[in-house]
């Protein structure tokens, strides 16, 4: 089973990355106020079942994907259409 | 900076990519302890350890985040079963990122706010005199340490920094004009709450010859040489 977690600064951390991206585009012409980077981690699971996924990649984000007190992180589960 | 008793052990751990680990013991052996270093798959610290110290350098290539990797090294386990004993462990720059990552120290490094590696002297107040990694500082002495890093930006929200403000855990404070990464209310070294581990972005390791321009590094370093044979003693 394949799963995409989406690891961002939280608000109102200081994100330098995302101002240099902001300030780049801004420089290309393009009418930005803000943009943020963040880091995509694609995981490929052993288990079938959703719910033990799910349970894996929390635990996965709590011990190392994200670091809690300065970034958020989404879990998006690509679970298969049922046959 | 004599030696007096014993030299304590405080081993230096080497993880894949930490680049200080030869300075730190080069500079503790000076101050007058053994300092051996000591492997990240080693699961034990040598017997009779009486602090250890993980320095500074790219561990696991900073990949994900600065320490995120290296604080799951078998090693590790071992520092952290030391550390909740009360044993001293001191990290430098990537050794207090790894300790961040690890919940032994408060607070988070994130990449400098000017996005550049910083590489130059800083001076510092030492916030905390009475901690086993300061007693050699002198009250209102400013010191002169080098910083290295890219990320160095220490962070807390504004709920925890009030904490450690009263608990007396932000030891070392960039001097006023001088914070050279964005680091949050100045910070450049934390200890835990009961004072057995401290971290700081500034290199004392680099700061123990003349020849280099500085000795202040020599003050922290001698400090923990200094509690590492107390607690030596101690025990005997």
């Amino acid at each position: 089973m394949k799963a995409t977690v989406l690891v961002r600064p939280k608000p109102g951390i200081l994100d330098p990355q995302g101002q240099a991206v902001e300030g780049s585009l801004r420089h290309l012409g393009f009418d930005v106020s803000e943009a943020r980077v963040g880091r995509v981690v694609d995981v490929e699971l052993s288990t079938d079942d959703p719910q033990e996924a799910r349970a894996q990649l929390e635990r996965m984000c709590e011990q190392l994907l994200a670091n809690p007190l300065i970034e958020s992180y989404v879990i998006d589960l690509d679970v298969p259409a049922p046959a | 900076m004599t030696e007096r008793g014993p030299r304590p052990l405080i081993p230096v751990v080497v993880f894949p990519g930490s680049n200080d680990d030869r300075d730190a013991v080069r500079a503790l052996e000076g101050l007058g302890a053994e300092s051996p270093r000591v492997w990240h798959t080693d699961e034990e610290l040598p017997a009779g350890t009486a602090a250890v110290v993980l320095p500074g350098g790219f561990s696991y290539g900073d990949y994900l985040r600065c320490g995120a990797i290296a604080r799951f090294s078998p090693i590790m386990a071992a520092v952290t079963r030391f550390a909740a004993e009360g044993g001293l462990v001191l990290g430098i720059c990537n050794g207090f990122q790894i300790l961040t990552e690890a919940g032994l120290l408060p607070g988070a490094l994130r990449p400098n706010e000017s996005l550049r590696f910083v590489c130059r002297d800083v001076a510092l107040a030492v916030e905390r005199h009475d901690l086993p990694f300061t007693t050699r500082c002198e009250p209102g002495r400013e010191l002169s340490i080098p910083v290295k890093h890219g990320d160095g930006c220490w962070f807390a929200d504004p709920v925890l920094l009030a904490e450690l403000e009263t608990d007396g855990q932000i030891v070392l404070r960039y001097a006023s004009g001088a914070n050279p990464n964005g680091a949050v209310a100045n910070v450049a070294g934390v200890s835990n709450a009961d004072g057995n581990v401290f971290g700081l972005m500034p290199h004392p390791e680099h700061a123990v010859d003349p020849l280099l321009g500085s000795t202040d590094g020599g003050l922290i370093l001698g400090s923990l040489v200094d509690s590492a044979r107390l607690s030596l003693a101690a025990a005997v």
